[in-house]
């Protein structure tokens, strides 16, 4: 008894709150906008979605966005990866200080840090003062509102997402077997590729997909520090839904990126719950 | 030091300080006396009083404060429910579907999961009248949500990695399951349950996009307020707010970390 309400109560919370509202977003993506309150009718028409797939411009944002997602996945584990490398060789005291000085930067607020580089990449901001005074450039340099400026934020944003779950199965490895196969004569690439690599690689999985994921739909970065030329989808939901108050056509936005998203998602679950029954 | 080992001090370098520069720069910054706040006018403490002037930043945090107190309370019962079930309970109905709801709200793109409570509460208002007006109400619903999540995670990795012989022990006492669970399981998934009430507060702090989604007209949170600003560019007092909040945070991380350290 006791067991179940155990299970019931988040259970019942989760059905209401996170699983019945797609269910009302489908609803809502195959109905027509009008003016009133609410504004959507209720007809059933695939609308919308036709729209969707014939305006060139959608399926562009829909591309740029998940190009975007995974370049900024890629820089995060070329610099995550040497990172937790080191942090999990370094001794017990330096790698708890470390890690923590990973972690702290998530606890401080998310839009105050990505706001920390609109003053550093300012036309007037502490980049080009720097390097317009040690006189490698003689004007300042355009840094914010382009894809550099989005890169640098998406980066500086989810980077801790990926050191994390990396150092987890980094820490988790053997070094001997490293150095055995150096002792049996590997180079110290391929020991790297062929003993290291293997054995981060769930790590390397859980990171990409927690910075790959979120970042598809991220708003706040691309609205302060992306150019108005460069939409991503986060932000074409956003302004359709607030801006030109179309709530069907938002809907149908958030059920193809929705549809994107199935596989990694279904994909980290598997992994997490791997995961779980492996530390067991 | 070999090679590998000086690339990997110099990325470490690089990273951490790619990490802490923004930072340090925007506590620089706060005291900048110069409204134009790029350019350096000689040291000021005058945003630190501006703020303080400022009635609209103090009810939108006096707002954000009691909804993040709130849904992390509320997500910390029922997220530690869910995590008991998912660590204890090897099979039951619905399992598959459950853990599933447990790790989505973690990745899932903000905009979809502020569009789709948004949705619910307009479609629950039609059918049943309530929520009346968006709100206090629908933001803490809301940050319940998606905080529940996350503490459900630490709560059920807490007691993966804690056998289960001390609660099986208990029960062939004769314990009562209930009894064992308060007796026994709790008080050993406290720090994890501590730790993941402090993630949900600070989730529900810091929550931009789903509260934009989910609020009503007059009821602006500190992140709604501060982005309505630096929307428009870099302010002097958004840079003494955050000065203020990284101090803050800074300070409770290291005296926490300080005080596992003693203890280990």
């Amino acid at each position: 008894m006791w067991k179940k309400a155990l299970i019931a109560a988040p259970y019942l919370w989760l059905l209401l709150f996170f699983l019945a509202p797609f269910a009302i977003v489908l609803k809502i993506s195959l109905a027509e906008p009008v003016f009133g309150q609410p504004p959507y009718t209720h007809t059933v028409s695939l609308e919308n979605f036709a729209f969707l797939f014939s305006d060139k411009l959608y399926a562009i944002t829909y591309l740029r966005s998940v190009f975007m997602a995974a370049c900024a996945t890629l820089l995060c584990l070329a610099l995550g990866f040497p990172m937790a490398y080191g942090i999990a060789r370094c001794g017990r005291a330096t790698r708890s200080l470390l890690l923590m000085l990973i972690i702290l930067p998530f606890w401080i607020s998310f839009l105050l840090r990505v706001y920390a580089w609109m003053g550093l990449m300012n036309n007037y901001g502490t980049i080009n003062s720097l390097l317009l005074w040690a006189g490698v450039i003689d004007q300042p340099m355009q840094l914010m509102y382009t894809d550099f400026a989005v890169f640098v934020g998406l980066v500086y944003s989810y980077l801790p997402f990926m050191i994390l779950p990396l150092y987890a199965s980094l820490e988790r490895m053997d070094l001997d077997l490293v150095e055995a196969a150096q002792d049996l004569g590997a180079s110290g690439s391929r020991a790297f590729w062929d003993v290291t690599w293997p054995l981060a690689r769930p790590g390397v999985i859980a990171g990409c997909l927690l910075v790959f994921i979120p970042a598809i739909g991220e708003y706040v970065i691309p609205y302060l520090l992306g150019g108005p030329e460069s939409l991503l989808i986060g932000r074409v939901l956003f302004d359709e839904f607030f801006v030109n108050r179309d709530w069907p056509l938002a809907s149908a936005v958030a059920i193809v990126l929705l549809l994107l998203l199935v596989v990694p998602i279904v994909l980290l679950q598997r992994y997490q719950s791997r995961d779980q029954e492996n530390t067991a | 030091m070999n090679r590998q080992s000086r690339f990997i001090v110099s990325v470490l370098a690089f990273g951490y300080a790619f990490l802490y520069i923004p930072l340090v720069l925007v506590i620089v910054y706060s005291f900048n006396d110069s409204r134009i706040a790029t350019v350096w006018g000689g040291f000021s403490t005058r945003w630190y009083g501006e703020l303080l002037r400022n009635e609209q930043i103090l009810d939108a945090a006096f707002l954000s404060l009691r909804i993040a107190l709130t849904s992390a309370t509320i997500a910390t019962i029922f997220g530690t429910m869910a995590g008991i079930a998912l660590a204890r309970f090897r099979r039951f109905r619905g399992r598959t579907l459950f853990s599933g709801m447990i790790v989505s709200p973690m990745v899932m793109p903000e905009v979809i999961t502020g569009l789709s409570l948004l949705l619910l509460f307009v479609t629950l208002q039609q059918l049943t009248g309530w929520p009346a007006q968006r709100g206090f109400g629908t933001i803490t619903i809301a940050h319940t949500t998606f905080a529940m999540a996350y503490v459900a995670i630490i709560v059920q990795s807490r007691l993966m990695s804690m056998d289960e012989s001390l609660e099986e022990a208990a029960m062939d006492l004769g314990g009562h399951p209930l009894r064992v669970m308060f007796d026994i399981t709790l008080p050993l998934i406290a720090p994890a349950m501590v730790a993941g009430w402090l993630l949900a507060f600070t989730l529900s702090l810091d929550d931009l996009v789903i509260a934009s989604f989910v609020s009503g007209p007059g009821s602006n949170t500190l992140p709604m307020y501060i982005f309505s600003k630096v929307k428009l560019g870099v302010s002097p007092d958004i840079n003494a707010l955050a000065t203020l909040i990284i101090l803050l945070v800074s300070s409770g991380v290291l005296l926490s970390w300080l005080v596992a350290r003693r203890r280990t």
